[in-house]
This record gives structure tokens, C-alpha cells and sequence, in this order.
């Protein structure tokens, strides 16, 4: 199918963008690997494009003061290979060989990503799980909002229809912070039918202050409310991490479709859980006897 | 000369270098002015009376030179009713390229919309008012089964469309006296071909000359030929149909499609060039499906673990209409005649029922219904293997069917002749190291591992004849022509009736011939795909080009190679027996230098005939045709097997390795065997494992696009072994078999029988394809409680 | 409504000028507006990998692509590959290999092929992962790892 008829703008500059955004049935067009597929399903039909690939302010992984800056024009791939993300953001670089295939990476953004909001992408749990901060920006206005705030519901996100996600910054890791990533998805590149996203800290002989997202399965990313107690012991035994897995997957509301029924997708998740705690602890503790199953 | 033969070796295809650099010539990617695109409305309901057609908004649109409903096309084409003269009960109404009155299908086209750019169309479809009446919908084939169902099109009076039995031997003796007797239920769910380049049609009318031109992305043109000049009311001879580059095909693009035929229906209303290229979302719900059916099957084995007996019982679902012309009975059929084919078995009991559904039609994918009747064999086999403490492939060791050189028949009454089954399986077994695997296979389950090994033999129907649809009264060709012609340069041009998607079959016959003129390869020049051009006959279907059309070939360069030296020994003032023809030039056995050229032979018959001392002069342009007449098809054989690892905790499946030991008699050309192979393995294990058109109660489609509609892709698939065992069938000169579905009759069997088997432990068999990660759950969790 | 835009890019080598309008993507442009056809076209929604281009050296979805989003950009097609000969080793390897049927899939994925090889060199699995993006209802995949796995050997100097 054929786009619907629509009409186009390549602003060089910030300002006209958001200007161009201030009218009705105007939308960005950032990578494109969504929108422009939608448009051949003729699913939207947006009066305006407005293409922000040409504005320079956009672009660049930064590495400042507050964090770590992903501006609205930086692609998958450069943060797939970037230095930067891989030290200071390594969770980024743990999911990112998940998201899409090589042609799709090298167009599509991640603040495109925060901006579709789908719930089977893997950037806005990360950006939950980090506590990222999203800078939205209109004509004659800019805002931050905490990306644990931003998600809404479905493809539904706190954006207003004249605000451009201009860069998001995600918090540099500490030298303490373990991460883990896991998703099942059919196919390799396929959107995640269920996936979870962990961040601990480490202290001693344990893993705590645990941030659990779990995503795919839910309309938003799920920011597990149950974590603050748990903790993972160098030791902890397999069935322990089971139990802790499955006290984070009862809070879960999981869609039904046919990817799978809401207690398949539990299931599903507190594996991957359970894995991924095995797995960080193994990292944490590489050397330190741990837990036998 | 033997030291170059070609026959037999694996030499790439010519056309490939072409394709490589973006040459290829799709349907799609011809010129034509002033050329007019079409887009169609299509239903979003799977069932609705079309109460009022509103096009005026539309037909002002901007672009738009017509809109035009079914009404419209019925004044220039006439309606089409798919009939079986051997099943009459195979009632199909009568067809439209559009849908008049009622819609049947959710995907069916009601409008078309013809503008100068496709996407100026698609702006006019959406002002295209419908009123519908939502009739009640019948999707899933159980319930279509109900006394009281309602009917899929207010022209049928019920939505059965098939049921037939099979009966050999006392089966139901054999079950009581048997040692071990299984069971299991088997669904397969809908699946469609996916072909890459989605259908394409191009339809030109030229009104000066009554004629019709088709580019057409077409398997069998010379079929379309017929049915577009008997809907169109044309001479035959004023229909011209050519099938350019194919984009992939796979039984999909065997059909003749009510959106294709109103296609060329518009060309010749409008008298102005018009194109159809199916979208990939139109594609799910308006190309022909396949394979959905229920199976509840029985097998009785003696104490020695001796296959005595099976019995089936199977459910079919067929979508609106039967696909026309070929009808849609092919793979219900399939399914129970071909069960345990492989295996000498005394006695079969079957029943296979099909009804009709409002779904998009189902027609014929690669291996039509062979690969649901080896998978109920096959896990079947392994089911009685287990009751019998066996190993499985001693198991099927024991009862493969010896023919070796006898005729016989299998219970399904399937003919076979010149096997060797066990040949192949032993082969198996050495190349896949069987022992050590069930080895390791333990040594995995101690840690937790779930490894499992699968094997699945196989019948493939290959090279079928007309007994299949001549019987039937289906005008669909089953005999491959050849015409050769000695060029007045020395050339060879073989015409063939067959058609190549990319098999190579057109390689492969100039291989053969080749060889049996004597010639240089690069000197014969093969047509193709173009019913101008190339001489009447089936095109591609049913594993037949190599094996059919290289034998028509075969025989038609022996017959030319006859001429030559006829014209030869005049000119020599010689023997033709003691002339051979090597590298195009003839020699006499005598002497070792050249005597003459074919240029010389061709130069001298053409334009200086006189100089020829004969009374006749022998033809230099031969026609041969042929078909398998005493056989109904040439029946090939083989083995696979799959090793596999299911995660029985998230349920997913990963294929770590495929075997293949393939017979399809004489190898023509390794390279291309091997890759048919392995093409078709692949679109069995996505069939096992991931593809499925998932219907709601409502007859709605869930999952009709290409991101949702899960395909096999590159990272999922194992590497492919395979091994071939040859033994040439003296159904022909040439030997050879089919072999372009055995990958897909065999592959999702092996899938089963290995995924079974890795869930062994757990006292599990899933019986639902697609094995998702739901299903596989699902099955541990009904077993735990 | 139309929303004709004027756009200077190069096309495989060549600088071409154009007046398009901004709803036709990529694929549709190269294919019916400068017939180069040999870009295909198997979904439009990005899945299929049939349309891949490479656009400033990096495979692109070309039918997630606007033509006029290529304006200043560096485009090459398979024509353009082909013409180079920067890719002949692999379109060799490929015939040799038999690596295609119906040779529908075959421009896209050689565009991946292409950009996958500017690194080091791949092992199978990676091939395999490159090629995620890329359908194939003929082959079954196998050849085409193969024929790329000899190509990257024979770059990288090594045996294939
Ligand atoms: C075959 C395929 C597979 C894919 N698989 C995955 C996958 O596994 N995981 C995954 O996460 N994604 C996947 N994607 C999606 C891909 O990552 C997209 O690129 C991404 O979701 C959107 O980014 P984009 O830059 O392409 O956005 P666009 O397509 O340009 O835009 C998407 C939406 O966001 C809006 N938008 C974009 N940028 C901004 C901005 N800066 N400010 C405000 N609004 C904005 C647009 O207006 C539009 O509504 C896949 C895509 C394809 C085609
Ligand atoms: S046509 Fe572009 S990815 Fe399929
Ligand atoms: S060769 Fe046909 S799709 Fe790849």
C-alpha cells in the first residue's frame, strides 16, 4: 500500500521545527522505521511530515555533566558502537543487538523509539529501568520529564502533539551497578513478546536496590513496585531467585494476544528473570563461591 | 566426449549472474505506456451481502479513470465454477472476478479502482461507500461441520465439500489383533506460501488485433492461456501469456485468481494497459491459503514391531470456494492416501471430510497434503516405538517397503516402484552418526538438557501424469514438450513448456541436451515462461520439470541428433552409424579431425538443400513431448532428520542440525538438487514451527502481515546436510525423479518426531503445528497436573 | 494533494536531479521513476530486507525511506554495486554457490552482504545474525551463508 498524501518539511534549524510542530496534524520524522512504515499501511494520516534529520543540534552521544546525552538524531547503530554507551551505559549496549536487523538500526533513533512508546521495544524499558530523563521541547518551551513518568499506556506517552523529544539523557553507571537484560522474542530482531531489564547495586556480598522492568508484555514498561526488599546473596540458591522471580511477576498484567496468553507471558518472564539474577550474580561474584541449585 | 559431460555436474545457473546484478525481469518491473494501475476494495468482512456500491465520489477523484464493480466485469467475463468430474460432491458456486451480491471471504475484492498510479487508486478505494449486511460467518473448519451451521455462500446448501474414504484390508481386524496400538490428534494449522514477490499481473489488449497480452507472475501460463481466453470469450489463439521473472511461487501462484482475472477483464473493457501487484497486506487475505486440518490417527504394530495397520480420519478446511481449476481437495487427499507410503502396512482405513469455510481460499502449497500424512506416520512410528521399547529407527528399519525393482502399491494405494528406502536410511544414520547423538542425548538429559532427534522417511510424488486431473475432467495440462531447433548458425534453441521460478530446470535441460547432441552448453539457448514462444505443456508443478521436461528434452535431442547425422552422411558420403557429434562439430569415428560443423549441417538444409542426397530431407526442428503413462507419477524417496533443543521452561525451540539423504533417481545437476532440498526443508521447519494465518472465531484475520505472519528467517535455521542415494527410474530414458517438494514432505515430520522426542521425559506429545512457545508450555503444564 | 520537492543526490556515481513528491518512498522512485528496478519490493513495511539500498554506504530500507529524504545523500542500487564491480566477488560467489532461486531477495540481501563485509570478519552465526533482516522463501538461507563466509575468507585473505 501507498503512503497517504501528505506534505513535507526539512527544517535546518530547532526553531523552525518546533514552529512547523506548532500546527495541527503535524508530526516528526525521525528514523522513519515506524512511521514511514505505518504510513504504507496507511494506518495515520499525518497533514505534515516535519523531517528533523538536518538539524545539527540533534545529533551526538554526549558525555556531560548530568549524563549521558542521546540526542534525537543518534541511530541505534551508533549506539550500538559507541564507546561511550558501552562504558558509561552498558545496558543500552547489552539490548541493542535485540532490537531490529542491521538496515533498520542504521535509521532508527532512539528517542523515535521513546516517542512511539511500543510496548514490545526494548528503549523505553530501558530508559525506565536507568530513570532517564526525557527533554521535551515546543516552541518557547522545554521540559524534562523522568522517563518513569513518560509512559502512559499504550503507544500513549506524555508528550503533547507540538513537543519534539529532543535528547534523553540516561545516568551514567556506577562503578558498584550490575546489569542484566533478557528478552524472548520469536524470531531473532523480532519485537520482544516479554523481556525484563534489571539494575542492582553491589554491596558486600550481595545485590540490592534492584530496579526490575519488565516489558513486551504489558502496555507499558512495568516497573516492578515489589523490588525494594529483595536482594540477591552471592549464595542465593536457585530456588530463592525463582521465588524472587516470581514475586516480581505477580504484580504483571500482561496483554493477551496472540503472542501468547497473560499467564504464558508470566511464566515466560520470571524464567528470564530467574536467569538473568543467575547470571548477574555470576558476574558479580565471578571468583566467590555461589549458591549451588 | 564422456570426460565433458554435463549431466550430472553441478554447473551454476545462467541465469543467476543476470539475477545477481539486479537484471531480473519481475512483472512488475515492465514498461509500458500510458499504463493504468489498479487498487481494490476489498472486504473487511468474512461474510456480508453487499446491500449498495456507492463509486461516484470515487470515480471524481483525481486520476481515477474507472471504478468498476463486479456487475461491471460480468458483462466481459464469464462466471467459473471449479467441478471434479471424479468428485461431484465437490460443489464450489460459480465465480466472479469480483465478489456480486455477497461477500464470502474477509480479503475478497468487490471494487476495483483504475487510476494512472497505484497510490491515486488506493486515495479513490477509500471513497468507495459499501453498504453491507453482515451475514453469520463460519470460520473454523469444526464448526463449519455442525448440522447446524450456517452456510459459507447462500448458493451452497451445505459447507461440506468432500468426503471419501479409503479402504485396504481388514483394518479393523489388524487393530484387535495387534501388540501395540497408538493414537494422537494432530492440527495443522492454515499456513500460506509467502512468495516474495507477491502476484503480479500486467494485462494489455490491443483492439485492433483482439489481443490479449499477459505478463503474468505465474507458474503454468500455458493454463492461464486457456482460462483467460474461455472467461474472456477470446480465440485461443489470441491470448498470449508470458511469465517473466518469478519472483518465487510454490503451488501459490498455480491458481487462477478472481483478482487476476478481473484484471485482464479490465484490460480488455477499457482497451488500455492495466496492472495489479498485490500488496503484502492484500497478499495474506486474497492469496491462497493451505493446510489447515484436523487429524486423529491410529496405528496397530505386531509384537516384532511390524506396521499392520493405520487408520485416519481427516478434517479439511477448504476457505469460500474451491481454488479453481485445480479445486481444493489436493492436500485433504494427499493426506490420507499418501499415510505410511513409505511402509509396507496391509491395512489402511480412511476418511477425510472437507468443508468449506468463509476464509480465503485454500489451494496447493509446495508438497500439497504428503506433509501431513508424514508427520501422523512418522510421529505415529515413533509412538509405537517407545511402546515397544524400540529405537525408532530400528523401528522403521523393519518395515520399509522393498522395492527395490517390483511395482507395488501402498496401502493408500500410492504406486511405487525402484526404491531404496533403506539405502538412504542407512546413509542417514552414518552421516548424522545416529548412535552418537542418543548418546549425548542422554548424557544432556542428566544436566537438565532437552535434546531431541527426529527422523522422518518419505514418498515424494514426483513427475505427475494426467491420470491426476485429465481424470477429472481439469484442463490442466500434465505433459512437458520440447522443441528443438538446429539454428541456421549452429545454435540450439530449446523451447520448453516447462517454467522455472528459479529451480534451474531451465539449466538442467541444457545440460541434457548438451550431452545427448554433443554440443558445447553455451550453444543451446533455452525459451521459457511464454506461450508464444514455447510449445504447449504443464509449466511447474508437481516436481516435474527436470524429470518431464528434461525427458521430452532428452528425447527430442536424440531425434535431432538423428537428422544431423542423417544430413551428415549424405554430405559425407557416409554411415550416419559410423559419425558421432562432438563439441557441434562431426567427426567420423575413423579419424580424429573434424568433418563438418552443425553450422554446415544447419547452412546446407536451409539454403542449399539440393546439395542433400536424401529423398526426405530429416527435420532439424523436432517436437517431443511427454508424460508418465504407465505410472501415474514417478515416485521418489528419501530420509530426514532433525536434532533439536527445546527450553522447557520458556518453551522456545532451537534446530541445531538437519540431515537429508534425498533419491530422486539421476542427478542432473547437484547444485540445483541440493538447494531444492534445502529450500524445501526450510519451509517445513516453518511450518512446524512458526508460520500460521491465526483466525478468530470471527473470521478475522490476526496476524496478516509480513510482522506478524512469522516466516523462517536466516538466524533460526540450521545448516542443511544432505546426501543423495540415485537410483534412476526406467519410467524414462533420462532417470531422473522430481525432487522440488521432498525438503517440505519430510521436514516439518522431522520436527515433530524431534521436539516429540526431546519432550520425552516429561511424558509429552504436542500435537497442535505451529509448536509455539504457548503450545509447548501449555503441553509440560497439562502433563504436570 | 500533491507536494512536489526538488532534490540533488548522487545515484550510483552520478548526480541525478529530481522533482518528487514527498509521499513517494524510496523504492517506488528508484524502481518507476528512474527504472532502476532492480530494487524489489516484497513488503513496504520494513520486514523483508527486498529493497535494501545502501544510502551513504549503510544498508537502508528503502521503502522506509521518502525519495525525498535522499536529497544530498550518496545512494547506490545494485545496478550501481554491479557497475563498481565493489561487489562482484560476492555476486561470483553467489552464482557459484547457487545462493538464489528466484533471485527476488537476492539485490537486497547483497546489500547487506556488502555492508556486513566493510568489518571484520563475520563467522557463520554472525552471517546468519546480518541476515536477520532479510527473507528468503527459496533457499532456505544455507547457500547464501556459504557464499558469503567464502567471500569474507578470501577478503580477509585467509583460506575460504
Ligand atoms: C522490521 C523492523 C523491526 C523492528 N524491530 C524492533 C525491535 O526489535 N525493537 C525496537 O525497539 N524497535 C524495532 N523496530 C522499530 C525501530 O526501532 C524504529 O526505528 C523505532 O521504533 C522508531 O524510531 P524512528 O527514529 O524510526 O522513528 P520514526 O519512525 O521516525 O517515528 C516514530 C514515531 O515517533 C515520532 N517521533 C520520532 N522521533 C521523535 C522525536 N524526536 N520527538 C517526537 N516524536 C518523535 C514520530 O512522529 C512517529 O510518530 C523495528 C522496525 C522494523 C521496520
Ligand atoms: S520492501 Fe522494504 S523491507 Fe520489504
Ligand atoms: S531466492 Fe527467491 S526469495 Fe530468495
Amino acid at each position: 500500500m501507498k503512503a497517504p498524501a501528505f506534505a513535507y518539511r526539512r527544517p535546518d534549524e530547532l526553531a523552525e521545527a518546533l514552529s512547523l510542530l506548532a500546527d495541527d496534524g503535524a508530526q516528526v520524522l525521525a528514523g522513519g522505521q515506524s512511521l514511514i512504515a505505518s504510513l504504507n499501511m496507511r494506518l495515520s494520516a499525518p497533514a505534515l511530515l516535519v523531517d528533523i534529520n538536518r538539524i545539527g543540534a540533534l545529533r551526538g552521544i554526549e558525555d556531560r555533566a548530568d549524563g549521558i546525552r542521546i540526542g534525537a538524531l543518534v541511530r541505534h547503530v551508533d549506539v550500538l558502537h559507541s564507546p561511550v554507551i558501552a562504558r558509561q551505559v552498558p545496558l543500552l549496549a547489552m539490548a541493542l543487538p535485540h532490537v531490529a536487523h542491521m538496515a533498520v538500526r542504521n535509521r532508527g533513533t532512539t528517542c523515535g523509539s521513546l516517542a512511539l512508546a511500543d510496548p514490545s521495544a526494548e528503549m523505553p524499558a530501558l530508559a525506565v529501568t536507568l530513570n532517564a530523563k526525557i527533554v521535551l521541547e515546543k516552541q518557547g518551551a522545554r521540559r524534562t520529564v523522568a522517563a518513569r513518568d513518560f509512559f502512559q499506556g499504550l503507544y500513549q506517552t506524555d508528550r503533547q502533539d507540538d513537543e519534539m523529544i529532543t535528547e534523553v539523557i540516561f545516568p551514567r553507571a556506577a562503578d558498584d551497578e550490575v546489569f542484566g537484560f533478557a528478552e524472548l522474542a520469536r524470531r531473532h530482531g523480532d519485537f520482544a513478546t516479554v523481556g525484563i531489564a534489571v539494575r542492582a547495586r553491589r554491596s558486600g556480598d550481595t545485590l540490592e536496590n534492584l530496579d526490575v522492568v519488565i516489558f513486551g508484555s504489558e502496555a507499558t514498561p512495568l516497573l516492578s513496585p515489589a523490588t525494594s526488599a529483595l536482594r540477591i546473596a552471592a549464595d542465593a540458591t536457585a530456588p530463592m531467585l525463582a521465588d524472587m522471580a516470581e514475586a516480581i511477576t505477580a504484580t504483571m498484567e500482561p496483554m493477551e494476544n496472540h503472542q501468547g496468553r497473560a499467564d504464558t507471558k508470566r511464566k515466560q518472564a520470571a524464567v528470564l528473570l530467574r536467569r538473568t539474577f543467575r547470571d548477574m550474580q555470576s558476574r558479580a561474584f565471578a571468583g566467590k563461591g555461589n549458591g549451588h541449585d | 566426449m564422456t570426460a565433458n559431460l554435463k549431466t550430472g555436474a553441478s554447473l551454476p545457473r545462467r541465469t543467476a549472474a543476470r539475477l545477481v546484478a539486479g537484471k531480473g525481469r519481475y512483472t512488475d518491473d515492465i514498461q509500458v505506456a500510458g499504463l493504468l494501475h489498479v487498487a481494490f476494495v476489498r472486504s473487511s468482512y468474512p461474510h456480508a451481502r453487499l446491500k449498495r456500491i456507492e463509486t461516484r465520489a470515487a470515480a471524481d477523484m483525481p486520476g481515477v479513470v474507472a471504478v468498476l464493480t463486479g456487475n461491471d466485469l460480468a458483462k466481459v467475463c464469464a462466471p467459473w465454477q471449479t467441478q471434479l468430474a471424479l468428485l461431484p460432491s465437490h460443489l464450489s458456486p460459480p465465480q466472479m472476478p469480483m465478489a456480486q451480491g455477497e461477500a464470502c471471504w474477509q480479503g475478497e475484492a468487490i471494487v476495483a479502482v483504475v487510476a494512472t498510479s497505484r497510490a491515486l487508486a488506493e486515495d479513490a478505494t477509500e471513497s468507495v461507500e459499501i453498504e453491507w449486511e453482515e451475514l453469520p460467518v463460519v470460520a473454523d473448519v469444526q464448526a463449519a461441520a455442525l448440522a447446524d451451521a450456517p452456510v459459507v455462500h447462500s448458493a451452497m446448501t451445505s459447507n461440506l465439500g468432500l468426503d471419501h474414504t479409503v479402504s485396504t484390508g481388514d483394518a479393523e481386524a489388524a487393530f484387535r489383533q495387534a501388540a501395540v496400538t497408538v493414537e494422537h490428534t494432530f492440527s495443522f494449522d492454515r499456513q500460506t506460501g509467502v512468495t516474495l514477490e507477491p502476484r503480479t499481473i500486467l494485462a494489455e489488449f490491443d483492439p485492433r488485433l483482439q489481443q490479449l497480452t499477459i505478463h503474468h507472475s505465474h507458474q503454468v501460463p500455458h493454463q492461464m492461456r486457456d482460462i483467460f481466453a474461455a472467461q474472456l470469450k477470446l480465440p485461443l489463439s489470441n491470448v498470449r501469456v508470458v511469465a517473466p521473472d518469478v519472483g518465487g511461487a510454490f503451488g501459490l501462484k498455480l491458481a487462477a485468481y478472481p483478482d487476476e482475472m478481473a484484471v485482464a477483464t479490465i484490460a480488455v473493457l477499457l482497451e488500455r494497459p492495466v496492472k495489479f501487484c498485490a500488496d503484502r497486506l492484500e497478499a495474506f487475505v486474497s492469496d491462497n491459503h493451505a493446510r489447515e486440518a484436523k487429524v486423529h490417527g491410529r496405528m496397530a504394530v505386531d509384537a516384532d514391531g511390524r506396521l499392520t495397520a493405520m487408520d485416519v480420519s481427516v478434517v479439511s478446511g477448504f476457505g469460500a470456494y474451491s481454488a479453481y481449476p485445480r479445486g481444493s481437495v489436493g492436500e485433504a487427499l494427499q493426506a490420507v492416501h499418501m499415510v505410511a507410503a513409505p511402509y509396507k502396512m496391509a491395512h489402511l482405513r480412511g476418511r477425510v471430510r472437507g468443508y468449506f469455510q468463509n476464509k480465503p481460499p485454500s489451494g496447493v502449497l509446495r508438497a500439497v497434503g504428503q506433509p501431513i500424512a508424514t508427520t501422523v506416520t512418522e510421529q505415529l512410528l515413533d509412538l509405537a516405538a517407545r511402546r515397544l521399547s524400540l529405537d525408532p529407527a530400528e523401528l522403521r528399519r523393519r518395515n520399509y517397503v522393498d522395492t527395490a525393482t517390483a511395482t507395488a502399491r501402498s496401502a493408500g494405494g500410492i504406486v511405487l516402484a525402484e526404491l531404496s528406502l533403506e539405502r538412504c536410511h542407512d546413509r542417514l544414520l552414518q552421516l548424522m552418526d545416529y548412535a552418537t547423538l542418543r548418546q549425548q542425548q542422554r548424557m544432556h538429559r542428566d544436566k537438565g538438557i532437552y535434546r531431541g532427534i527426529g527422523l522422518a522417511a518419505f514418498i515424494e510424488q514426483t513427475a505427475v501424469g494426467p491420470t491426476l486431473y485429465g481424470a477429472q475432467n481439469v484442463r490442466a495440462s500434465a505433459q512437458e514438450t520440447c522443441r528443438l531447433t538446429l539454428e541456421a548458425d549452429g545454435a540450439i534453441r530449446c523451447a520448453t513448456s516447462i517454467t522455472d521460478q528459479g529451480q534451474g530446470t531451465s539449466t538442467a535441460l541444457a545440460q541434457i541436451v548438451a550431452d545427448a547432441l554433443g554440443v558445447d552448453i553455451e550453444t543451446v539457448e533455452i525459451a521459457t515462461g511464454d506461450t508464444q514462444l514455447t510449445p504447449f505443456g504443464g509449466g511447474a508443478w508437481a516436481s516435474r520439470g527436470t524429470a518431464l521436461g528434461g525427458e521430452a528434452a532428452l528425447r527430442a535431442a536424440r531425434k535431432l541428433k538423428e537428422s544431423v547425422l542423417g544430413i551428415a552422411g549424405a554430405l559425407l558420403q557416409t554411415e550416419p552409424d559410423l559419425l558421432k557429434i562432438e563439441d557441434g562439430r562431426i567427426y567420423n569415428t575413423a579419424s580424429p579431425l573434424p568433418q563438418m560443423s552443425l553450422a554446415d549441417i544447419a547452412t546446407t538444409a536451409y539454403f542449399k538443400a539440393h546439395l542433400v542426397a536424401l529423398t526426405e530431407l530429416p527435420a532439424l526442428e523436432i517436437t517431443e513431448s511427454f508424460a508418465p503413462r504407465d505410472l501415474p507419477y514417478v515416485a521418489a524417496n528419501g530420509i530426514q532428520a532433525a536434532h533439536v533443543e527445546v527450553d522447557v521452561e520458556l518453551g522456545t525451540i532451537r534446530v541445531l542440525d538437519f540431515w537429508v539423504v534425498d533419491d530422486c533417481g539421476r542427478v542432473i545437476n547437484p547444485l540445483l538438487v541440493d538447494e531444492q532440498i534445502r529450500g524445501g526443508v526450510v519451509q517445513g521447519i516453518g511450518a512446524a514451527l512458526y508460520e500460521q494465518c491465526i483466525y478468530g472465531a470471527d473470521g478475522q484475520l490476526e496476524n496478516g502481515s509480513l510482522v506478524d505472519y512469522l516466516v523462517p528467517m536466516a538466524s533460526e535455521m540450521p545448516d542443511i546436510h544432505v546426501a543423495h542415494v540415485q537410483t534412476p527410474t526406467s519410467a524414462t530414458t533420462l532417470g531422473a525423479r522430481g525432487v522440488g517438494e521432498a525438503g517440505t514432505v519430510g521436514a516439518a515430520a522431522a520436527i515433530w518426531t524431534a521436539v516429540n522426542d526431546a519432550l520425552t521425559p516429561f511424558g509429552v506429545v504436542l500435537s497442535e503445528q505451529p509448536f509455539t512457545p504457548e503450545r509447548v508450555l501449555d503441553a509440560l503444564a497439562a502433563r504436570k497436573d | 494533494m500533491t507536494d512536489l520537492h526538488s532534490i540533488a543526490f548522487m545515484l550510483n556515481g552520478k548526480s541525478v536531479t529530481a522533482d518528487v513528491d514527498a509521499r513517494l518512498h524510496l523504492a517506488d522512485f528508484l524502481r518507476h521513476t528512474l527504472h532502476l528496478t532492480g530494487t524489489h519490493i516484497g513488503c513496504e513495511h520494513g520486514v523483508c530486507g527486498a529493497c535494501n539500498v545502501l544510502v551513504d554506504g549503510r544498508s537502508t530500507r528503502s521503502c522506509l525511506m521518502l525519495a525525498v529524504q535522499v536529497d544530498g545523500a550518496h545512494v547506490e542500487t545494485i545496478e550501481g554495486l554491479t557497475a563498481s564491480g565493489q561487489i562482484a566477488d560476492l555476486q561470483a560467489a553467489f552464482t557459484a554457490r547457487n545462493a538464489l532461486q528466484c533471485g527476488y531477495c537476492t539485490p537486497g540481501v547483497l546489500a547487506t552482504a556488502a555492508e556486513l563485509l566493510t568489518g571484520n570478519k563475520p563467522t557463520r552465526d554472525e552471517i546468519r545474525d546480518a541476515l536477520s533482516g532479510n527473507y528468503c522463501r527459496c533457499t532456505g538461507y544455507h547457500a547464501i551463508v556459504d557464499a558469503i563466509e567464502t567471500v569474507a575468507g578470501k577478503r580477509h585473505g585467509g583460506a575460504p
